[in-house]
């Protein structure tokens, strides 16, 4: 299991270009299908909890999954896991940044790379939202999801408001609706 | 050795006190750096600065985490790069720690599972807000839609893991902008200036 934890994470790790929510779909993928840890509704909730919280949205799932499976051994083992390629290629990139930074073949790639990391995270909004039901067939529970959506969509880009701002009133609004 | 015994304490403390203000993700992290850094230990200038950020948002990992051990390695080497790391991570860890044993805890709890209902509608809508934004930077042309539409397309197929989409990603990159120059265009590859903002 933490030989497990650690693999997977590393690669995670090793994968991440664009960002913390560019991890989202790796983790998706490893944990939810080729694992199986837990169903999608747990990593939704553990997706919520991670982008609350201060720190990097990424190593907080990490912490989180890790310590799921295996306690906080397991917790250290995959957030130390997921940051060691980090702190590898950081140690490489200082001598060799200056050199390579503006280099034609990087650059070419990372242009690929942005709308294929783009359109990743589309990917994993796709099925957190299949999971969730917004885009289930016309019950009142998929509208009330899809409204909820949509609420907290405007909340985020056109009110500016902080996501760990948007989950609590989420939350209540959740206690409100379906309590 | 004592010095820089240290020096080494005094990056894991520096850190350390900037937990806290990672509230804002990784790039708002850059105004303390500014701060704690340049400004009051006046261990590095604001120019390089910009040149660490730049270089933290390309390694994959968190910009906040790469920064941190970019800079602690700049300071004292690989043992400044670790002291930093622990330094800025730790707080985060804890946290984390504490609020998953609260989850778990809490979460067979009808009120706790109510609210949780709302909010996988929300986490999608989170995810779907950084999608936004990275593809505010990342479309710029026809070739970066197609790519990117391709990229959801063959991820809802379930035949690709993600680790080959993104290796297909970076050579489409290179394949786009070899082709164009063939055929005389120039494609504009440099990133505009990232969107400084909480959530990457």
């Amino acid at each position: 299991m933490l030989i497990d934890l650690f693999l997977t994470f590393f690669m995670i790790g090793l994968l991440s270009f664009g960002g913390g929510y560019a991890m989202i779909p790796l983790i998706q993928e490893e944990v939810l299908y080729r694992h199986r840890w837990m169903d999608a509704s747990q990593l939704s909730d553990i997706v919520a909890v991670a982008g609350m919280s201060p720190g990097p949205i990424a190593t907080n799932i990490a912490v989180a999954v890790g310590y799921q499976q295996a306690g906080t051994v397991g917790a250290i083992v995959s957030s130390l896991a997921m940051i060691l390629p980090s702190l590898a290629l950081i140690l490489l990139a200082g001598k060799l940044f200056f050199r390579y930074r503006d280099n034609e073949l990087i650059k070419s790639s990372f242009f690929g790379l942005r709308p294929t990391v783009a359109g990743m995270i589309v990917y994993a909004a796709i099925v957190f939202a299949q999971n969730s039901g917004i885009t289930a067939r016309m019950t009142w529970f998929a509208w009330s999801q899809l409204l909820i959506f949509a609420g907290s969509l405007f909340a985020l880009i056109f009110l500016r408001k902080h996501p760990f701002y948007v989950v609590v009133l989420s939350g209540l609004v959740g206690i409100a609706v379906y309590g | 050795m004592n010095a820089k015994r240290k020096l080494l304490g005094s990056i894991f403390l520096t850190f350390l006190k900037m937990g806290p203000f990672t509230f804002g993700g990784g790039y708002a992290l850059i105004p303390v750096i500014e701060r704690e850094i340049v400004e009051k230990r006046k261990w590095l200038h604001s120019n390089d600065v910009a040149d660490i950020v730049a270089v933290s948002g390309s390694v994959p990992g968190a910009v906040a985490v790469n920064s941190a051990t970019f800079i602690g390695y700049r300071l004292a080497g690989t043992g400044g790069a670790v002291a930093a790391l622990l330094g800025i991570f730790l707080p985060t860890f804890v946290l984390m720690i504490g609020l998953s044993l609260m989850y778990i805890h809490l979460k067979d709890n009808p009120k706790i599972e109510a609210a949780f209902l709302s909010i996988r509608a929300t986490v999608v809508a989170l995810i779907a807000y950084a999608a936004i934004k990275i593809a505010k930077t990342a479309i710029v042309d026809f070739s970066t839609g197609a790519l990117a539409a391709i990229a959801v397309g063959l991820l809802l197929s379930g035949y690709v893991h993600p680790v080959w989409l993104i290796a297909f990603g970076a050579l489409s990159g290179i394949a786009v902008v070899k082709v164009r120059a063939l055929l005389g265009k120039k494609t504009k590859i440099d990133e505009e200036e990232p969107v400084y903002d909480y959530m990457i």
